[in-house]
């Protein structure tokens, strides 16, 4: 098998570790995020805490043992927004997730676990994003 | 006080399924060098469909593919867990209107800052980046105050 194959398997993979995770921690109801945000099951937190734990020793230690990926390619760096725009965006995005529960991962995700209703929210992301580059500018 | 007040549905589910999110992430990261926010494919998907200078722009033409099959695999993932379960499908009752107001303005404002809850709270926080943190501290802010809102509005 190519690289290229190998690759795409390996996104596969990592991407439906999220998914079952993302399912087995019931962050794919949107009742349990609002509950979070509601103070009434503070779960989310231990999520995101096991989550970031994992993360962090990865993104800390692999470019240290390792030159290059093992498949293809350097380690990218998260590109940032602009001060102003990561402030803005995320208080919008803020507002978004406490109106609907629903976050970027867990819309797509609950798809896969039949939760039909969240093709309105991922279809409204994509119109959100289309919105947002439509009147952004370009360097 | 006792803890488990503050975990009404139990706590394993949750920190197992943090661990695996982190799996995830870090599974990508190591064979692929990629860091895996979700919120990214959003805007590349458009840049399938739309001539916009701004959708036309390396760091969506170029990631693309891989954003692709990583959305595909969260579907995978949540289908395997539903199998395995043997659960029911889970199908949520929250009203059509807000999970469609919330969509278009997360997805606008995770697009605006460039990260979500996945983006900055797992893949920016753990690169240390303090930009994340701050959006972090934002979005869980107007995230609250929100939900409490529409909590005494009557929404669900």
């Amino acid at each position: 098998m190519n690289v290229r194959i190998l690759s795409a398997l390996a996104v596969v993979l990592s991407g439906a570790l999220f998914g079952f995770g993302l399912a087995l921690s019931t962050m794919i109801k949107p009742e349990v995020v609002l509950s979070f945000l509601r103070f009434n099951d503070f779960g989310l937190l231990l999520v995101l805490g096991g989550a970031l734990a994992v993360a962090l020793i990865t993104y800390q230690s692999v470019p240290r043992l390792l030159k290059r990926a093992l498949l293809n390619g350097s380690f990218a760096q998260r590109p940032t927004a602009a001060l102003k725009n990561t402030l803005i965006g995320s208080a919008l995005f803020g507002v978004g997730w406490g109106i609907c529960g629903v976050c970027p991962g867990p819309a797509i995700a609950g798809l896969g676990a039949g939760n039909w209703p969240l093709a309105i929210t991922v279809v409204a992301m994509l119109l959100g994003a289309y919105v947002q580059g439509r009147f952004a500018r370009v360097n | 006080m006792d803890i488990s007040t503050l975990f009404p549905a139990g706590m394993a589910h949750y920190v197992v399924g943090g661990l695996l999110i982190g799996t995830g992430v870090s599974v990508l990261f190591i064979f692929t060098g990629q860091v895996g926010g979700m919120s990214g494919v959003f805007s590349a998907v458009w840049s399938y469909v739309s001539r916009l200078p701004y959708f036309q722009q390396a760091q969506f033409t170029a990631t693309r593919r891989w954003r692709l099959l990583y959305a595909l695999g969260l579907i995978v993932g949540a289908a395997v867990w539903l199998l395995l379960n043997r659960a029911d499908p889970i199908i949520t009752h929250i009203p059509w209107w807000q999970l469609a107001l919330g969509g278009f303005i997360g997805g606008y404002g995770a697009r605006l800052g460039n990260g979500c809850t996945s983006g900055h709270g797992i893949c920016g926080l753990a690169s240390l980046n303090s930009y994340s943190l701050l959006a972090v501290l934002v979005f869980l802010a107007t995230a609250i105050v929100t939900a409490h809102v529409v909590s005494a509005l009557g929404g669900a």
